[in-house]
């Protein structure tokens, strides 16, 4: 595909894209927390660097009220509680050890691809640029999971559930230029209302286990 | 005010507002002693005012708000039913219940407000969930009904319950986002056809437009639906999250839950289906759900063998009968359909029953321990009655509604896939066994010391029970007829 057919706001697009996707991969890599944090609350402002753009770009101008709680949530309600957190809680300069670090990487790549292969058959896509943003939000998503799963602190498996909500917005604004306001706003009280029980559950976690371990959470099993 | 009471849809914003409004003056006065009648108030005046929804819908059709935010037909008004009923039925047990938790020292004032609120809250996100004709804001409420319960699965702070309260709340955080990520595909294919964006997720507009939508990008939404909402029916193998929160929140939420919440995810799932099916013209999301269902109801037969929490068992068996409904919608055609909706109710029913009286030999046996629950009917004869008789409709045995809805389900099976009904049958008998193997010593044999005497109020187990027996003996006229007119709505022909 040449990247010419595109127009410029097209291109930019396209660029914010790739560039979310790669923080996603900065995420997946780091291990520090303070900075995992610093690299959440970027992605959340390239969605909204990308909000602001479709909103000017196509006249959507609903979605400048969507780029202001995604520019107040993402970028700095909930990182600088999850800051907050790190600092009480003692934890920041923890450096976690994550197995099979290159193993994940490239269980990454290899989502990226699932993702761009997923989204092939969808005839109507193939001459947009919607094609791409659509796999990269998917690949967003993906890797939100992977995160989630190949790690053990707490805080890591919120920034990753969050990353998720990042590659679902990113999806809603790329592909649809927004979904109706009423929707946008309920999604937007579900994240927040799960940023503040996420910060609850810390503090109990912290009181019962003594560390946001959550592999000390082993007590359930499915069959005894 | 006076025209919004006298309109059409009155009885509809009521039923919404009841639970609403009681989840604002809960939080501020859930920690009384009033709180647990005034909680029950609620829910009678919701069950009343969905009751009128009801009969407004059986008489003049489906309603559809002004604003078209809303929208109950004969597929969701049972559902409004059968939820404000049961979550009524539960309030007459739940306020006993939370005030002898109470007086043992297990829930402090704070938590008595959190549980009373939240149970309005969760009431009313499942009733806007199903209300809702806006395919994203049901998405917001399912979300929500999980936010709403979250805290209460770890309501006694307890190591166990604290790891069950984040493990539902990140694996169906995590499944859920894979359902909006499957309702932002549903809208790229509606805002493609349809000029007028902001309907573009209105059900009703796109059930009109179905067989014009793009059956690619469809295909792969609903595997992001299925997951997603899946994840929160307790589908094997999305399940692990579920036998945690049923067992380790208080034994009300563990009702509702059971109850309640799965169906309503089954729910939209099954609206999802009604869009994508005239659009692909082929059953290829019929067979994804066949294929989920059966495997959910034969492992969950098979992991109920080696439970040994009375309350973990019986969430396994709440999988097994999600899986069995989420398979029959998933052979289509009208018999199949009538037996699902049927098996929704009757499985509601009798498992909101059994985990009141789960609830009572808990506290009279002060453990959930199945080894340690011994002798009930020696001990507490109305408890182990309950037990043994619940028991005994949620296996399926007659003459009680389970056995009917099932004996449907089979009889579809066998006209459409014959040599899936062994597969039926051998997992109905290893549930049927795994269950009895636990009940049995747990009602009959003698009684072991320390248990204590307490004062159990049977009636909502009764009425519950009685209602199965009805259903199992003759379906009324007035069900059959509303069954039938949501069997046509979801498979094109009716059974009657």
């Amino acid at each position: 595909m040449d990247i010419a057919v595109f127009t410029l706001a097209e291109q930019l697009i396209l660029t914010l894209a790739a560039l979310m996707l790669f923080t996603s991969f900065l995420l997946l890599a780091q291990t520090r927390l303070l900075t995992l944090i610093h690299i959440f609350a970027l992605q959340g402002g390239l969605l909204c660097a990308t909000t602001l753009l479709i909103a000017f770009t196509y006249g959507r101008h609903h979605l400048l009220i969507s780029a202001a709680i995604t520019l107040g949530l993402k970028v700095f309600f909930i990182p600088i509680q999850l800051q907050k957190l790190v600092t009480h809680l003692d934890i920041k300069r923890e450096v976690e050890v994550v197995g099979h670090p290159s193993l994940i990487m490239l269980g990454g790549a290899a989502l990226v691809l699932f993702s761009y292969y997923a989204v092939l058959p969808i005839r109507e896509l193939s001459m947009l640029a919607t094609r791409n943003t659509i796999a990269v939000s998917l690949a967003i998503i993906l890797l939100g999971m992977l995160l989630i799963i190949s790690r053990r602190k707490a805080v890591v498996q919120v920034v990753g559930f969050m990353c998720m909500e990042n590659g679902l917005m990113f999806a809603a604004i790329s592909a649809t230029h927004g979904m109706p306001m009423v929707v946008e706003l309920g999604v937007a009280l579900d994240v927040l209302v799960a940023a503040i029980l996420f910060g609850i559950f810390f503090f109990q976690i912290r009181t019962e286990f003594g560390s946001l371990d959550v592999d000390k959470l082993n007590r359930l099993k499915e069959v005894d | 005010m006076l025209n919004l009471i006298f309109s059409t849809s009155s009885a509809l914003y009521l039923t919404l507002l009841f639970p609403l409004v009681g989840a604002g003056i809960l939080a501020l006065c859930g920690h009384r002693r009033m709180a647990g009648p005034l909680n029950l108030i609620i829910c009678i005046a919701t069950f009343i005012t969905s009751l009128k929804l009801a009969v407004d819908v059986f008489y003049s059709g489906s309603i559809i708000t002004p604003s078209n935010y809303f929208y109950v037909d004969a597929f969701n008004v049972y559902l409004v039913l059968l939820n404000s009923f049961v979550g009524m039925t539960t309030a007459v047990f739940s306020g006993p219940y939370m005030a002898h938790e109470q007086k043992i020292g297990r829930v402090k004032s704070a938590g008595m407000r959190l549980y009373h609120s939240m149970y309005q809250g969760f009431l009313f996100t499942m009733l806007l969930a199903l209300m809702t004709n806006n395919l994203g804001i049901l998405w917001v409420a399912v979300e929500g009904a999980t936010l709403a319960t979250v805290l209460l699965v770890s309501l006694y702070r307890t190591p166990e319950s604290i790891e069950a309260g984040w493990k539902y709340f990140l694996i169906c955080g995590v499944g859920i986002a894979q359902a909006l990520f499957g309702t932002t595909l549903i809208y790229f294919a509606a805002v493609q056809i349809m000029p007028d964006s902001s309907q573009a997720l209105m059900w009703s507009v796109l059930y009109s437009h179905a067989a014009e939508l793009e059956p690619t990008v469809l295909l792969l939404a609903f595997v992001f639906l299925i997951v997603g909402y899946g994840t929160k029916i307790g589908l094997v193998p999305l399940h692990n999250w579920l036998p945690d929160a049923h067992s380790e929140g208080p034994t009300p939420m563990s009702a509702i839950l059971s109850g309640l919440l799965l169906n309503i995810a089954l729910y939209a799932v099954v609206r999802f289906k009604m869009l994508i099916d005239p659009a692909l013209g082929t059953n290829i999301a019929g067979h994804i759900m066949m294929g989920f269902g059966l495997l959910s109801f034969l492992v969950a037969g098979l992991l109920l063998h080696r439970q040994r929490d009375i309350k973990r068992m019986f969430s396994y068996s709440s999988i097994e009968h999600m899986g069995l409904i989420t398979f029959a919608f998933g052979i289509g055609g009208p018999l199949a359909t009538f037996g699902a909706l049927l098996h929704m109710i009757v499985h509601s029913l009798t498992k909101s029953a059994i985990f009141v009286t789960v609830g009572h030999a808990t506290q009279a046996c002060k453990t959930q321990s199945i080894e340690q629950i011994r002798g009930l009917i020696n001990s507490q004869p109305k408890i182990g009655w309950g037990l043994l008789i619940g028991t005994i409709a949620i296996a399926g045995l007659p003459p009680f509604g389970v056995f009917t809805s099932e004996f449907l389900l089979f009889s579809a099976t066998i006209k459409s896939y014959p040599w899936l009904v062994i597969t039926l049958l051998i997992g109905l008998s290893i549930a049927f066994a795994g269950l009895f193997r636990h009940v049995q010593p747990m009602v009959f044999g003698p009684c072991p010391q320390g248990h204590i005497h307490i004062k159990a109020n049977m009636w909502p187990v009764a009425l519950h029970l009685c209602l199965i027996l009805w259903l199992g003996i003759a379906v009324p006229d007035v069900l059959a007829g509303w069954i039938d007119q949501a069997t046509i709505m979801i498979s094109g022909k009716g059974v009657l």
